[in-house]
């Protein structure tokens, strides 16, 4: 092992965790209202409105049919406008929130129709407003199924962060191409493997867990 | 209390639209238990959705309390809604809530501190018998159990009218009766009006007052259950009716031609019906004490409806045809409904 093994790896570790982190808190915070206005304007439901559901579903089937590598260079012109630079970590986690929000949008939306319509009928039945329906039915309802999806979310979001490293976003997927692609360097090709072999597991495993705590049935 | 006028609704579907309710009219007085029975399909829950405006009516006007209900907009709904405790089949609580978060629930909706929820939350469950299990979830308790915290959180808001919309379909016939029972006591307790949805005359016969047949969308027929049970007009009621009582004749006269004529030797088939005080009156002694007749009982059953005692029975008589036809008349006099079946022979008699 080279002395310089360690600080690289740490180094590029920090930087994975933190796009993918940040990208994640962002995309969430966008995406769960994505996926509530998904589900809820959808016909038959509590704030039925076909055109916005139209539009919306349009949106998201159109970013989602973009593979990563492709979206990711195509909205340059976009990053560079919102970070001031098209490389960098910051400036990688542009594309990696723009291709999770609508893939957030679909999967909370996927949890919500789980939720039996029955329950927000009887919350309908006590007079409870749309917003309240949402709010204390809807999301507390689906919220073991949302957070095992958000971590299938976490998961696919540490591959395309490795990606972005590609256009200079740093991370382990920068370092294991730059190093142990092209300099030569298959023990750090490895470690890097087994690295994200480990924080998939971790992530799947503290959804898991938490999925679990969650669902009270 | 409630009052529906001529209440349609039609659905649009991709094959033409569809006939849900064809003109519904009907008034349910404060404090009766109204049952609303009709087969799948026929109905009923599309009607009981409309009192309380989870389905609004194609026409015709629902009014609750003198409101106009099919006049007003949703935030006014809502309003009127918190004074419409519904219960389901289902029974649709919350499944990520406890026992004491459900009933709770539309007290939350409308911002109630929380030492006044735990005032009335708290005698909701001692009423509904589930103080024990304030604080475990629905999927820990039977379905009995989850129908009793699905009556509190009705009864949370102190809602003037109860609407059950299949409410013991799901359980057993057991679990059925203390439901049942349950949602007569607080009938009477609170002097709520209760609208019943159901497909088994069972619950009608039990608890309702009042009832109205629905079937392909219009009411069949309607009165107090007595009268709807004792004297039903439609063959759609006869047959909600038959499933309770037995109208079959005693195997030994089954299979038997019924002759409207008298024949030697045959029986003199009757269908007896007692109702309230009747049912106590020593008739059929009486009659076999005046008139030289023989009376064999064949069928009988005591039961109630609600609270009024009801009985069935049928006889067969024989002797000479006078004494048959005056018997027959003392009968009639009484406070009973008579049913000449007709002349049977018995299988028995027919060997010798």
């Amino acid at each position: 092992m080279s002395s310089d093994m360690i600080p690289l790896i740490s180094k590029a570790l920090g930087e994975t965790v933190y796009m993918v982190a940040v990208s994640m808190v962002v995309a969430t915070i966008i995406g769960i209202p994505l996926g509530v206005l998904l589900h809820t304007t959808a016909k038959n439901q509590i704030l039925e409105c076909r055109a916005l559901n139209r539009g919306l579903a349009g949106v998201v089937n159109a970013i989602r049919s973009i593979p990563f590598i492709i979206l990711m260079v195509a909205i340059i012109p976009f990053t560079r406008l919102l970070v001031g630079s098209s490389i960098g970590t910051t400036a990688a986690m542009v594309p990696l929130i723009i291709a999770s929000v609508p893939f957030i949008g679909r999967q909370v939306e996927t949890s919500l129709k789980e939720v039996p319509e029955g329950i927000v009928e009887a919350a309908l039945s006590m007079g409870a407003t749309p917003l309240q329906i949402i709010r204390r039915v809807l999301l507390p309802e689906a919220m073991p199924s949302i957070i095992a999806q958000l971590t299938t979310v976490i998961i696919s979001l540490v591959g395309e962060s490795a990606m972005a490293g590609a256009i200079g976003g740093g991370g382990l997927g920068d370092l294991a191409i730059r190093y142990g692609y092209q300099r030569f360097r298959p023990e750090i090709m490895i470690a890097t493997v087994i690295i994200l072999i480990v924080l998939v597991q971790l992530v799947q495993f503290a959804g898991n867990l938490l999925a679990k705590r969650l669902r009270k049935q | 209390m409630i009052k529906l006028s001529h209440i349609e609704k039609t659905y649009e579907s991709p094959s033409g639209p569809v006939y849900a309710l064809k003109g519904i009219d009907l008034t349910i007085e404060r404090g009766e238990i109204y049952g609303i029975i009709g087969l799948s399909g026929a109905g009923k829950s599309t009607l009981i959705r409309c009192i309380n405006m989870l389905e609004r009516p194609t026409s015709g006007q629902v009014l609750v309390d003198g409101q106009d209900l099919t006049a007003m907009n949703e935030a006014d709904l809502r309003k009127v809604r918190k004074s419409i405790g519904m219960i389901f089949q289902h029974f649709n609580l919350l499944s990520s809530a406890t026992v004491y978060e459900n009933i709770a629930f539309p007290l939350r909706l409308v911002h109630m501190p929380e030492k006044q929820i735990k005032a009335k939350v708290t005698p909701l469950l001692e009423l509904v018998g589930l103080a024990d299990k304030a604080h475990q979830y629905p999927s820990q308790l039977s379905g009995g159990q989850k129908q009793r915290v699905g009556i509190a959180r009705a009864l949370a808001s102190d809602p003037k009218i109860l609407l059950c919309d299949e409410a013991t379909s799901a359980l057993d016939p057991q679990t059925t009766k203390s439901i049942l029972q349950l949602i007569r006591d607080i009938n009477q307790k609170l002097a709520l009006t209760v609208v019943v949805i159901t497909h088994e005359m069972q619950v009608i016969k039990d608890i309702c007052d009042k009832v109205a047949v629905i079937e392909n969308g219009v009411i069949a027929e309607k009165g107090t259950v007595l009268e709807v049970f004792t004297n039903p007009r439609q063959p759609i009621t006869r047959e909600f009716i038959s499933v309770l009582l037995s109208n079959e004749l005693p195997s030994a006269f089954r299979g038997n031609e019924v002759s409207q004529e008298p024949q030697p030797g045959s029986y003199l088939l009757l269908r007896l019906t007692f109702i309230g005080e009747s049912a106590d009156d020593p008739v059929i002694a009486g009659m076999i004490r005046q008139y030289d007749i023989e009376v064999t009982m064949l069928f009988g059953t005591l039961d109630q409806i609600k609270s009024t005692p009801y009985g069935r029975m049928i006889i067969g008589v024989t002797g000479q045809q006078e004494e048959i036809n005056r018997a027959l008349d003392y009968l009639k006099q009484r406070e009973l409904k008579v049913e000449v079946i007709g002349y049977v022979q018995r299988h028995d008699s027919t060997h010798q």
